[in-house]
């Protein structure tokens, strides 16, 4: 069986699972893509670690990328940040690291003492993707402990906006957790003690009556006081404010029924509601907490802090020191190496700059800075080191004053839910009712009935499973979108989903699709000579050269000779006896081509220029079907940052070349939906860079779409995995059957009222009654929403 | 049948230890991760010479 195993993975890196090149590095009789999955496993094997590969296959991840600077760690002021504890002796601190997986991955890094002993301990929590981490700090640094991490493949994800500090501050939880604890406790109980008068007692039994009638009443003082405080406040500043929710009926049948079932118990009169008090706000908590579903993983708040790096390197008195990003001001000298990113607007005083503005503004080439020219803040360095001279300080800069817009700190609390809307005419028939019914038997002059009727009516009425059908229903919607890797950020979001007629979509990254990529060859080339290329690319570990080998797909058939790679530039070798060069224009010493737009591969044999590849944006998987389904029934828009030249390819897609828009700012992005909703319309937006940051948060819904979850997304309402965006016409009709899910078990739990009201317009309503038709009613609901719900998203296909 | 007052006594005592037991659990975060620690159980504490025993249920 192992032997059987060991030939199929023969061709993938031992520690990642990727390809192999053609020359794999090897190490005890293991192959490796690269030298760092190399390195990774040749610190596990030195630890006796080795196990790591024992539980899964290729449970590392690729190590290509290079190891990240650290240096800032070093600095006393930002590890203070960072560290959840630290004393003399020891530190504590939280990592986020967004590469555990799988079980490896716990075990591995609950044995990192093995590593270092000055590890102490580590504990994994593996959904929030969190380690923490006790170490002796006189032996280890923070910085070295990081470094051990990267080491090892699982590189801790540091920012600004620390994601671990602020799920820890998530206090509400655990109160509502126990609120629902005492409110549970008291329900058992209380039904307990009601039983008995249920099923009658006794002559010799009734001295038991008042004693159980008592106890009853002790436990409603902290269900009411406790449990259900949140409903008389919330109540109370909503009348105060004129509206009426939910909340205001749920207050008053909690106040009268526990008012009335003290005022029975004191007069001895009859049993009181106690059991039906305690089941009510247990249900009613219950269905608050299936409302709260939380993704530890994600983070839904996110702005460009979480984006920027913690701290720079800054020049001074040519010495490199890093700073924490918040120090650093106007004049400062800082140095930024490849690929790390422009933290504020500064000018370019030495180096080439080869920037990636794409997250920030859209465009997806890389753009070229020359000496002295002012380089916005978010840009990405791509090749070599370049010494630039700040001008504005980092939460001033071009890119951040987008969040100082007023869109930003309006809290975007305005989404209407149907419970919402509904319950303002539940509140007002609810009350007519209570106080005609009451006013009907003070005519005929029967005034305890009057009060036993007005109080009835308000207890049986008491929208408890009304109050329950959104939270259920949305929640198991929420948990199928789960499964389709599309995350809410709350369960509001899924009935604005059902209104939205317009979409807004962003381009680079939104709609292209960042991992596929399509060449187009200008120029004459044959099969065998595509063949040869992709034998020579496949030794390379360049982007560009991957992407060819990948669109070219075609198996290796020959070895490449005397192999070369001038890194950022060209490779070169000698394959199937031709000498064979591909690479810039500048690397193979011809003309720049002016003109082009895009990435573009030249392709030389043997001297003569064959031609070029370019690399043009590929839509993703679906993209077409997607666009003509959403088209029939709403508006469609494109905003992008980027140049035109994908407009013609884009226009089959969009109804009018009005509906697109190029070059567009974030600040023009953010009005242009704000126009859009002022016609009336209902916008979601769809984007994903900080650029659309702006338009996200203004739009009704700002869906964020992403290719790995666990990269940064900017602050919306919803995350969307990349590989599910033809889905969203499925999401959009399993948010409209929701809602009408809600609507028919509204129907459903007004049924059951209207059978309660028979009995309490009357004044005959017995506990025993309320005490069958509440649990009843709120059993009802439960089932037929989530089983509802889950036969709609079959229906949809997403299930 | 006096009896049963004291049950009943002792009965909601009882409930009450338990309540606050849970309250106790939760408060020193036994309720944080309900996760890892099923996983965690399974490695094996001397992991060295169980390294050629792969087997399909450690799967994730």
């Amino acid at each position: 069986m192992s032997k059987i195993r060991t030939l199929t993975v023969e061709t993938r890196c031992y520690h990642c699972g990727e390809d192999l090149p053609f020359s794999p590095y090897i190490l005890a009789d293991k192959q490796f893509c690269c030298l760092g999955c190399k390195g990774v496993y040749q610190i596990l094997s030195s630890h006796n670690l080795e196990s790591y590969y024992a539980y899964n296959d290729v449970p590392g991840q690729t190590q290509k990328t290079q190891l990240p600077r650290l240096e800032y760690l070093e600095e006393p002021t930002v590890a203070a940040d960072l560290v959840d504890y630290q004393d003399s002796e020891t530190t504590v601190i939280t990592f986020y690291i967004p590469a555990i997986h799988c079980s490896s991955c716990i075990w591995l890094l609950e044995n990192l003492y093995k590593i270092n002993p000055a590890i102490v301990q580590s504990r994994i929590d593996f959904l929030k993707k969190q380690v923490v981490i006790t170490f002796k700090n006189k032996i280890l640094t923070l910085r070295e402990l990081a470094e051990t991490l990267s080491r090892i493949g699982y590189e801790p994800l540091i920012s600004l906006q620390d994601v671990v500090k602020k799920q820890q501050h998530d206090v509400s939880d655990g109160q509502l957790i126990r609120k629902i604890a005492v409110a549970g406790f008291c329900f058992g109980n209380t039904m307990l003690l009601s039983f008995p008068e249920y099923f009658g007692l006794s002559g010799l039994e009734q001295q038991f009556k008042d004693f159980f009638g008592w106890l009853n009443l002790a436990f409603c003082f902290p269900v009411v006081f406790y449990c259900g405080r949140d409903y008389f406040s919330s109540a109370w500043i909503n009348v105060k404010n004129g509206i009426l929710n939910l909340d205001f009926p749920l207050a008053l049948g909690i106040a009268v029924m526990f008012l009335r079932s003290a005022a029975e118990i004191f007069s001895r009169s009859g049993a009181g509601f106690a059991d039906t008090l305690c089941g009510l706000v247990f249900f009613l908590l219950v269905g608050r907490w299936m409302q709260k579903h939380t993704y530890h993983h994600l983070s839904f708040e996110r702005d460009y802090r979480s984006y920027f790096p913690v701290a720079v390197t800054i020049l001074k008195d040519n010495k490199e020191s890093p700073l924490p990003l918040n120090k650093l001001k106007q004049g400062d000298r800082i140095l930024i190496r490849s690929n790390e990113i422009i933290p504020a607007d500064a000018i370019l005083l030495n180096g080439t700059a080869k920037l990636d503005f794409s997250f920030v503004t859209g465009e997806s080439i890389p753009v070229d800075k020359i000496l002295g020219e002012v380089v916005y803040a978010g840009g990405r360095q791509l090749e070599g080191a370049i010494e630039l001279e700040v001008i504005k300080p980092v939460s001033q800069s071009y890119l951040t004053r987008l969040w100082n817009n007023e869109t930003f700190n309006a809290d975007k609390d305005r989404i209407k839910t149907f419970s919402g809307m509904a319950s303002k005419y539940f509140s007002v028939a609810l009350l007519s009712i209570a106080i005609g019914s009451g006013l009907f038997w003070l005519f005929k002059e029967d005034p305890s009935r009057a009060l036993a009727s007005f109080t009835a009516v308000l207890i049986i009425a008491c929208p408890c499973a009304l109050a329950l059908s959104s939270p259920f229903t949305l929640a198991a919607v929420l948990s199928i979108f789960d499964k389709n890797k599309f995350y809410l950020k709350n369960t509001a979001v899924i009935e604005e989903l059902a209104r939205i007629d317009t979409f807004v979509f962003d381009k680079t990254g939104t709609i292209t699709n960042p991992e596929a990529a399509n060449f187009t060859f200008s120029g004459k080339i044959t099969s065998l000579q595509k063949q040869c290329l992709s034998d020579l690319a496949r030794n390379s570990g360049h982007p560009l050269s991957r992407e060819l080998v990948k669109w070219i797909a075609l198996p290796k058939k020959y070895t490449a000779l005397d192999y070369k790679e001038k890194v950022g530039r060209g490779i070169s070798g000698r394959v199937n006896g031709q000498f064979i060069r591909l690479g810039s224009t500048a690397f193979l010493g011809i003309e720049p081509i002016p003109q082009l737009q895009g990435s573009t591969v030249h392709v030389m044999i043997e001297d003569q220029y064959l031609g070029y590849f370019l690399l043009s944006q590929q839509w993703r998987n679906g993209f077409k079907e997607l666009v003509l389904s959403l088209g029939r029934h709403a508006n469609l828009h494109l905003l992008s940052g980027d140049q035109e030249h994908d407009r013609k390819s884009l226009i089959p897609f969009f109804p009018s070349i009005q509906h697109m828009h190029f070059r567009q700012s974030p600040q023009n992005k953010l009005d242009y939906i704000k126009t859009l909703q002022n016609k009336g319309h209902k916008v979601l937006m769809f984007g994903d860079g900080l650029n659309d940051a702006g338009a996200l948060k203004q739009s009704d819904l700002g869906v964020a779409v992403t290719d790995n979850i666990n990269n940064f997304t900017p602050g919306c309402d919803a995350i969307l995995d990349g590989s599910n965006f033809n889905r969203i016409p499925n999401f959009i009709r399993q948010a409209k059957d929701a809602v009408s899910v809600i609507h028919m078990s509204f129907g459903i739990s007004l049924a059951y009222n209207a059978l309660g009201l028979f009995f309490a317009v009357q004044g005959t309503l017995s506990p025993l009654i309320a005490a069958i038709l509440m649990p009843a009613s709120t059993v009802t609901i439960i089932s037929f929403t989530s089983i509802a719900a889950r036969l709609y998203a079959r229906k949809n296909h997403l299930l | 049948m006096n009896m049963i007052y004291m049950l009943i006594g002792i009965s909601i005592l009882l409930a009450l230890i338990f309540l606050l037991a849970f309250f106790w659990a939760s408060k020193t975060g036994q309720n944080d991760d309900t996760y890892t620690p099923s996983i965690r159980m399974l490695f094996e504490e001397e992991a060295t010479e169980k390294a050629d025993q792969k087997s399909d249920e450690d799967h994730l």
